[in-house]
């Protein structure tokens, strides 16, 4: 670490990872009551457990997004923090809101937080993701602007470089694209419309900007490969994320009561998608083969690379599968949505910020890499949380295959719930590489005690 | 990569196509609104105030959590776009009020303890969304 006030970082990181096992414990509550239906009922409907499981996770990420951020612009920028005081009070703002807004979820029957948060001035709660009460999306509004503002004031003081250009132009528009989510007309339509411009466009847009400037930044330090190689690449990558991401929006308007045109624009510029993700695998491979140093965090670069196979595998291929109108017609809403959307979250966003926490806790530790046991037991915890996604995906998309086949192909169609007591086998299956997944998780958490001889920074 | 091509030349490509591509979706998008009038069935919307209100009671009671509409939200409970023409407006209503089932270890859905008027709009609401023109998605009525 080069500077002091990077060290906020470490409380986005541990906040982060605390929300990360909320996240996987009800993710696990749901796995099972797909199969049990009245598992936990009324105590925890599904609907509730499913909030806390995706509010968790777009939080956490939020989190590791903005503790990476912290860490990299004062580094990128060579000076201190703009206001390091101002950072450690919007992580306490943010968390708390975090946890006041989970425990209203879990405490109080939906309609009743929408009645205590004032939800009828201002409707903007009750569509998927954004379910949080308007009061906390305004808190969320104002940590967003004193984040942004305070790295902004940062980088113009100091160096400006294109890691930190593009990192900022991610955030920036992250941010931007969030104040869609206060839009909620009365018509379906357009209320589905630019409900997208928050979801696809975080995702499949300005996310992918952070992500590649995390990975950039990490690259530079685990390889040592000169810094005009690596940041041209960035360029080239998130050009081709813009141009192909951005049209691409269009493959959420094929069904939603939008024009038929958009089924062509949007399966073309979809199924280009994917390139900008296998550049991105390339890259890592190729920086990490060009290797100019050993860095003796080699949990770190494992990460990395793990990023970039497993956000081409996720959003690349578990993308192309259903982003033409034909399939997606038949896949659109099924099993086959839910399989893509674990594996592409769990391969760009959470490998990402995992990959930065690797590298930069030890650093804010006092030392250069974890001890030799204690990079074993992170590569483990990598390998049994990759895996079981990896899995979780195979058995969703078996199960959604089915599904499709049973009620929307067949020559009398199964109803919907007819149709889900036949996938159970598959759902079984998904629980249980849920369950490696959070033993996966514990000896993540594990590995940050374990003791061993380390390097000085 | 050739010494022509350099990190500054990266950079213009990158704002160039990004605005090039932004302008054109942003002229899709407002081709969209010259369209979706004749689709979205908003003549309905505006003249039963009911539908909008059908959509609060939707949206306060996160339906979305377990349901999907036009394909989108939750994969735990049947699809909700054309639960109208699927069921009619009677067994809605008397679903809704008879919830839970309480059948063991079947899929629960809450009671959320609705009155007649907030079950009248969520009626009304579904039998609007059910008339959008949605390109014939689902492909068959049971979503
Ligand atoms: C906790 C999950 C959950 C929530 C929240 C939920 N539902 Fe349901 N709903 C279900 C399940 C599960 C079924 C199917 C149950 C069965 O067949 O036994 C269902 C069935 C239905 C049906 C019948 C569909 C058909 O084709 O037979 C309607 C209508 C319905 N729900 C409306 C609603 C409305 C309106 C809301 C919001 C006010 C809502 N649901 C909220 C779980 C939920
Ligand atoms: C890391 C990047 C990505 C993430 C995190 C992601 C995540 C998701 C999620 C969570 C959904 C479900 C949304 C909902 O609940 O309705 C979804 C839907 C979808 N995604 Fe992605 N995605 C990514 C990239 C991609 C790419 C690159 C493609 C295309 C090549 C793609 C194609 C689709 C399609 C077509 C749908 C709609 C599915 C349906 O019709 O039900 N995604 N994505
Ligand atoms: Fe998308």
């Amino acid at each position: 670490m080069q500077y002091q006030s990077q060290a906020v970082a470490k409380y986005y990181f541990v906040g982060a990872i605390g929300l990360f096992v909320a996240q996987i414990l009800f993710g696990l509550i749901m796995g099972l009551q797909y199969v049990i239906g009245d598992f936990l009922f009324p105590e925890i409907p599904f609907n509730v457990a499913r909030m806390v499981h995706t509010n968790a996770l777009i939080v956490w990420l939020l989190m590791g997004f903005m503790g990476s951020a912290y860490y990299l612009i004062p580094e990128e920028s060579e000076t201190e923090l703009y206001s390091p005081k101002l950072a450690v009070a919007m992580f306490w703002i943010f968390l708390v809101a975090a946890a006041a807004t989970v425990a209203g979820y879990l405490l109080v029957p939906y309609a009743g937080l929408a009645k205590m948060t004032g939800n009828d001035l201002w409707p903007t709660m009750g569509r998927e993701f954004l379910e949080q009460p308007t009061i906390t999306k305004l808190g969320i509004v104002v940590v967003a602007l004193a984040f942004l503002f305070n790295l902004t004031m940062t980088m113009l003081k100091g160096r400006k470089t294109a890691i930190s250009l593009v990192l900022m132009i991610g955030l920036w528009g992250l941010s931007i694209f969030f104040l869609f989510s206060f839009y909620n007309p009365d018509n379906i339509v357009k209320d589905k419309f630019f409900w997208w411009w928050t979801v696809h466009l975080w995702v499949e847009g300005v996310w992918e900007l952070i992500l590649g400037a995390i990975l950039a930044f990490v690259l530079i330090k685990v390889t040592g490969v000169d810094r005009e190689v690596i940041e041209k690449w960035l360029y080239v990558i998130i050009t081709l994320t813009l141009i192909t991401g951005i049209i691409g929006t269009g493959h959420h308007y094929y069904w939603i009561g939008t024009p038929e045109y958009w089924q062509w624009w949007g399966s073309i510029f979809s199924a280009l998608e994917p390139i900008p993700f296998f550049a991105m695998t390339l890259f890592a491979f190729n920086m990490v083969n060009r290797r100019r140093r050993e860095h003796p965090n080699k949990a770190a670069t494992l990460w990395a690379l793990g990023t970039g196979v497993m956000s081409f595998l996720g959003a690349g291929v578990w993308g192309f599968l259903h982003t033409l109108s034909p399939v997606n017609y038949y896949t659109h809403g099924t099993q086959i949505t839910a399989a893509h959307g674990h594996m592409a979250f769990y391969g760009a966003y959470v490998m990402v910020v995992l990959t930065m926490i690797s590298y930069a806790m030890p650093l804010m530790r006092g030392r250069a890499a974890n001890s030799n046991k204690a990079q074993v037991m992170e590569m483990w915890s990598f390998w049994l949380m990759t895996v079981s996604i990896v899995f979780i995906t195979l058995f969703l998309t078996a199960a959604g295959i089915l599904q499709i086949w049973l009620q929307r192909v067949a020559a009398v169609p199964m109803s919907f719930m007819d149709t889900q007591a036949q996938l159970s086998l598959f759902y079984w299956l998904r629980e249980g590489a849920g369950v490696i997944f959070l033993i996966g998780l514990v000896v993540y958490i594990v590995s940050f005690f374990c003791k061993g001889e380390t390097a000085k920074a | 990569m050739s010494g022509t091509f350099t990190t500054s030349t990266a950079r213009n490509i990158f704002f160039g196509g990004t605005i090039f591509f932004a302008l054109v979706f942003l002229a899709l998008t407002f081709q969209n609104e010259q369209i979706i009038p004749q689709r979205d069935q908003r003549a309905q919307l505006a003249a039963n105030p009911s539908i909008a209100a059908g959509k609060k009671v939707w949206e306060n009671n996160q339906c979305i959590g377990c349901h999907t509409l036009f394909g989108e939200g939750a994969y735990f409970a049947p699809e909700l776009g054309n639960v109208y023409k699927r069921r009619g407006p009677e067994f809605i209503k008397a679903w809704i009020a008879a919830q839970p089932t309480h059948t063991p270890g079947r899929r629960q859905m809450p009671q959320f303890n609705l009155t007649d008027k907030q079950l009248d709009d969520l009626v009304a609401f579904f039998k609007y969304v059910s008339e959008i023109n949605t390109n014939n998605w689902p492909p068959n009525i049971e979503g």
